[in-house]
């Protein structure tokens, strides 16, 4: 029973990964300037350079066998080689990876710690000025993009990282207050406090718990946004990571770079997901 | 004089010179390829030039041409063939012994019709394979399938690569070889222990122990890097930034003169593309054409896109290219009475500010540029306004560079394009692909079967003959007239010539920044960091 | 606090305003190159300056005030409105349904929408106005941009299936349609409005990027987009803060939004 369980969520998670993979790859072969090479406009090529330009895309031309070999060559480890950086995807993919994650770790842990270190204080105490202070001061950082605060770090000779937790404590900040101030007019809540129990034991044991669903929710949407906001960073500021990889990726239509891409990120995205409906489906069954 | 002075200027400047310590500047993108036959990007072509040994220098501030690995050259057989007196004593960077072999080697792997490159395809005139005798180790006789206009200069870009090597490529005749690659990140060269050129001293150069090229996108960064002293080089910078910099620290701020990158427009004259008629007529009207480049205020441009660091372009070659430059040219004055003069020729009429043609269309037509590059956005943007002025509705569209490649070569689907355009070698012979009405890169109308006008069939004409002639003065004068259809015809319009702007330390010695590239470290091997600078490394 | 809400209503009605009459209201028209006047500091006839090009600064604000203040939100209702449809349904039917829409989510958010955009934006005929480029641009960041909106509206959708109160409605016979309107939508506006009010200046950020690689609006029209790349030259910053403008003006926008907002977002 649980085997057959796990198998289902398995192969589902496969499914998706590959169709991902497929839309992908479809996206970027019908897109504009596919089969295009920059080197096109460079004079000194003759004819038959311009013609062996064009016949390396053939292999790509045909989407569903280029599909088909990519899966079967996957399935031994082989990402294919990127066209436009002349090496293979898999090695440029784990040399990437490391530099983004540390990007987004530290953006994400930056940004909920910020967040929720603004966000306890402001339900805890109630200092209306404070409160105020802490919007005011999300509602800046809301506004400004992402690359825009990475360059003025730089500028500022500040840690660039924490460009991507600049970004994020608006979010969490503002959800977790709310949560948190609807979380203590909840009846159990009431209750609890009713019942003379201390203010650490009734956030630790009601709170908490109660308002643990819906920010897991939220971090998992947070992971998303990290590698989102982590792609312009990248791009702007030079960091040799996966945002980086996908934009370059974009611009040249290095199409296996791009598939492999998807994958990766649809199997990321699929997993974190997961984990935080495992996380949310856990809180609530002890709640219950 | 000029030769006298350099010369004493190089002496000087190596009796002063120190030796030692580490040169730091930004590539843009990563080298795609460490191959010396198979680059095209400008990031390669660094690494190549600061590694490879060639046997004909070009010398950037000069132009003229100078012996390297070869101490003496002769062209024969109309240009088809060249013999080659090499320099002895010469070894690689791993100490293999340099000889003629290589270069018949090299020579052989540049002409495999396999290998596609921009470098080898420059000396493909004609279909066949290249003959190499090696009479001796010192001498070598290279024979082409047919001439090959302009056969010395392009002996500039072919580093020469060992046979005979464990190393391949590896194994270099530069002043530097490149000892570690972190992509993404950076690329190290460092001395060639074995280079073989030594300075007035005897010694052997480079004065430099290393290159370190970090790969930076951001100029902004690459500014402030620099300002902090991180960076001694800048090998081009932004008009914009330049400007900053000139105020902060102007003696850094060097402008060379003119380059040889200018930008200019193009209307599609394609009879297939997908345009309306009325449309295609408009583009085919030399009288449309002269008036649009009349209507552009081209001063303006220079003066606020460029801040002032460049100057209005004449055609196709830019001023700094001195022997080939018509200076009998003068590029189309601003003057939106004679547009409005030139249109009404053909039937164009202004009412109530809106330009319409004899059956009563307004003019308005797209114009396409790439995506990021800011000066042809905000060049877009005033020739939008100039173009207003005479009742001219302009669209800019602007698209990622994929896009607009493909509607530029491959479905024509597109009305005006205002791109770039960078000439890489000095000899018009570079680009023939652009001036043959048959070629791929004539981008107005690319492909044709038959010259569609006849002035285009001259330009075919002018073309070849050139190509044929071997005189250089010959050569001058048919280019000279081909550079006047151009500008009669305004096929292309040509806007600005950039100026050649670079930001050279105080830390760095020697540096005498040229019009064409590489601006800066053309003379890499004499290169020298001030004794300052060599104590900060040392730290 | 019922004070500060007035103010907020009033400095949105205000902007709305100014930005709405930009016709009557603007000194310049956006797109008029001042060349002599090039990068000129605030004056009293450029109130804002001018910037690169000679162009009036607050001009081209309130302009683009008016394009990023009608075209976000609507983009942001869009794709909030599709969040709510898919995510209520996954969240409140349960089951199969619920795991095939957590799958569709999740490829939403992975796939390269870039690809989109460009595709879309080269099929746009040439003589497609500026205009009618940037309101293609934000529809379908509306349609791809519910993906994260959908995951939150899931979460509490699902919670509050399993709460107190509709349990309590579906043992008093109330179920179907009527619950969902009476019982669960009002549970779930607060969350709704959140991610409505988030999405607004993450699309006008949205804009912004895209401009970076050609797919924003295109000149002359000017849109909070464009106005904010300015600000990646720090040093320019510095030497006029006047380019700051455009980013104050959002962020008023946008406090003033939230502001406005009922207080309670959560679901009980």
């Amino acid at each position: 029973m649980r085997i057959r369980h796990i198998a289902r969520h398995l192969g589902a998670f496969l499914l998706t990964t590959l169709i991902a993979g497929l839309l992908g790859a479809t996206l970027v072969r019908f897109g504009p300037g596919f089969e295009t090479d920059e080197q096109q406009l460079d004079p000194r090529l003759n004819i038959q350079s311009l013609q062996a330009l064009r016949e390396s895309h053939a292999s790509e031309r045909r989407l569903p066998a280029f599909y088909a070999h990519y899966l079967v060559r996957m399935a031994t480890g082989d990402f294919g080689v990127s066209r436009s950086l002349d090496r293979p995807v898999g090695e440029l993919l784990s040399e990437r990876a490391p530099v983004t994650l540390r990007l987004m770790g530290a953006g994400i842990a930056g940004g909920w710690l910020l967040g929720l270190a603004l966000a306890l204080p402001a339900v805890w105490f109630r200092a209306p000025l404070f409160d105020l202070a802490s919007t005011a001061l999300s509602g800046v950082f809301l506004c400004v993009p992402s690359a825009v605060l990475a360059l003025v770090l730089f500028f500022a000779n500040g840690p660039v990282r924490f460009a991507i937790a600049l970004l994020i404590f608006p979010k969490v900040f503002r959800y977790a207050r709310n949560l948190l101030a609807n979380a203590y007019t909840q009846p159990h809540v009431l209750a609890a406090r009713a019942r003379g129990l201390s203010a650490r034991s009734v956030f630790l044991r009601h709170v908490a718990p109660w308002a643990a669903p819906q920010l897991l929710a939220l971090a998992g949407v947070s992971l998303g946004v990290a590698f989102g906001a982590a792609i312009p960073i990248e791009v702007l500021c030079d960091f040799p990571g996966l945002g980086q990889l996908a934009w370059k990726a974009a611009l040249a239509r290095d199409l296996p770079v791009l598939v492999g891409l998807t994958i990766l990120i649809a199997a990321f995205t699929q997993l974190t997901n997961a984990a935080s409906d495992l996380a949310i489906a856990a809180c609530t069954r002890e709640q219950a | 004089m000029k030769r006298l002075l350099t010369v004493f200027g190089i002496t000087a400047a190596s009796l002063l010179a120190q030796w030692g310590g580490e040169l730091r500047f930004c590539l843009r993108s990563d080298p795609k390829t460490f191959n010396p036959l198979l680059v095209e990007d400008e990031a390669s072509e660094t690494v190549r030039y600061l590694t490879g040994g060639v046997l004909i220098r070009v010398n950037r501030l000069t132009q003229e041409l100078e012996p390297e690995l070869a101490t003496s050259w002769k062209i024969s057989q109309q240009g088809r063939a060249i013999t080659f007196q090499l320099r002895r004593g010469v070894s690689f960077s791993d100490g293999t012994p340099f000889t003629a072999d290589d270069v018949a080697y090299t020579m052989h792997a540049l002409m495999d019709p396999a290998l596609h490159s921009p470098t080898g395809d420059s000396f493909r005139s004609a279909p066949g394979d290249v003959q190499t005798t090696v009479p001796a180790p010192d001498r070598i006789t290279i024979v082409f399938p047919a001439p090959v206009a302009g056969l010395d200069r392009l002996f500039d870009q072919v580093a020469i690569l060992s046979s005979r090597s464990p190393k391949k490529e590896a194994a270099t005749l530069g002043p530097f070889v490149v000892s570690r690659y972190t992509p993404g990140t950076e690329v190290v060269l460092e001395r060639n222990p074995q280079y073989w050129k030594t300075d007035a001293g005897g010694r052997r150069l480079p004065y430099l122990d290393a290159i370190h090229l970090d790969i930076q996108q951001n100029r902004e960064i690459e500014l402030v890097r620099f300002l902090r002293g991180e960076l001694q080089l800048i090998n081009t910078i932004d008009p914009e930034m330049f400007s900053r910099l000139s105020k902060q620290e102007p003696a850094m701020a060097r402008d060379a003169g003119p380059s040889l990158e200018s930008e200019m427009i193009w209307f599609n004259q394609n009879p297939s593309a997908p345009l309306p008629d009325y449309e295609k007529s408009w583009f085919r009207s030399q009288n449309f054409r002269r008036a649009i480049s009349a209507a552009i205020n081209r001063a303006d441009i220079c003066r606020i896109v460029y801040y002032g660091h460049a100057q209005p372009a004449v055609g196709p070659v830019s001023p700094a290219n001195r022997f080939w430059f018509n200076a009998a040219l003068k590029s189309h004055p601003f003057d939106p009475k004679d547009a409005l003069a030139r249109l009404a020729r053909d039937g164009f009429e202004l009412n109530n500010g809106v330009l319409r043609d004899h059956d009563g269309h307004a003019v308005e037509f797209s114009l396409i540029t790439n995506s990021g590059n800011k000066a042809r956005e905000q060049m877009a943007a005033m020739i939008q306004q100039d173009l207003a002025a005479i009742g001219i509705k302009l669209n800019i569209v602007t698209l990622d560079f994929r896009s607009l490649i493909e509607r530029i070569s491959q479905s024509s689907h597109y009305e005006a394009c205002l791109l770039g355009l960078t000439n890489y070698d000095l000899d018009p012979s570079s680009q023939m692909n652009v001036w043959l009405s048959s070629a791929e890169n004539h981008q107005w109308y690319p492909n044709q079967k038959k010259p569609a006008t006849p002035w285009e069939a001259e330009i075919d004409r002018l073309m070849q003959a050139q190509a044929a002639a071997v005189v250089p003065a010959k050569r001058k004068a048919y280019f000279d007239q081909v550079q006047e259809i151009v500008s009669d015809q305004a096929p292309f319009l040509y806007l600005v010539t950039k100026d050649s702007l670079s930001a050279v330390s105080p830390a760095v010695q020697n540096v005498q920044p040229a019009m064409i590239r590489p601006q800066t470290y053309w003379n890499a091997e004499r290169l020298a960091l001030a004794p300052a600078q060599l104590a900060r490394n040392a730290r | 606090m019922k004070r500060a809400r007035n103010i907020a209503a009033g400095v949105l009605i205000l902007i709305f305003a100014a930005s709405l009459l930009a016709g009557f209201v603007a000194p310049a028209p956006y797109a008029a190159q001042f060349r002599d006047l090039v990068s000129a500091p605030a004056s009293r006839r450029f109130w804002l300056g001018t910037d690169e090009l000679g162009r009036d600064r607050w001009s081209r604000l309130l302009y683009g005030t008016r394009i990023s203040l009608l075209l976000a939100p609507a983009a942001a209702m869009l794709a909030t409105f599709l969040a709510v449809v898919i995510g209520g349904v996954a969240g409140y039917a349960g089951g199969w349904c619920d795991r095939v829409i957590r799958r569709v989510i999740d490829l939403f958010l992975s796939l390269p929408w870039l690809f989109l955009f460009l595709i879309v934006r080269s099929l746009l005929p040439l003589d497609a106005t500026p205009l009618t480029s940037v309101i293609v641009t934000f529809t379908i960041m509306g349609l791809v941009g519910w993906a994260p909106a959908a995951r939150i509206i899931r979460a509490g959708a699902q919670s509050l299936r399993n709460s107190d109160l509709v349990l309590h409605a579906r043992a008093c016979g109330c179920h179907g349609l009527r619950l969902v309107l009476v019982h669960i939508a009002p549970g779930l506006k607060p969350v709704i409005f959140a991610q409505f009010w988030i999405a607004i200046p993450t699309f006008i950020l949205g804009e912004a990027s895209l401009g970076l690689i050609g797919l924003g609006v295109a000149e002359p029209l000017p849109s909070w987009g464009n106005l904010l790349r300015e600000l990646a030259n720090p040093q320019s910053v510095m030497s006029n803060p006047w380019i700051l403008a455009p980013l104050a003006v959002l962020v008023i926008v946008v406090s003033c939004f939230q502001l406005l907002l009922p207080e309670r977002e959560f679901v009980s």
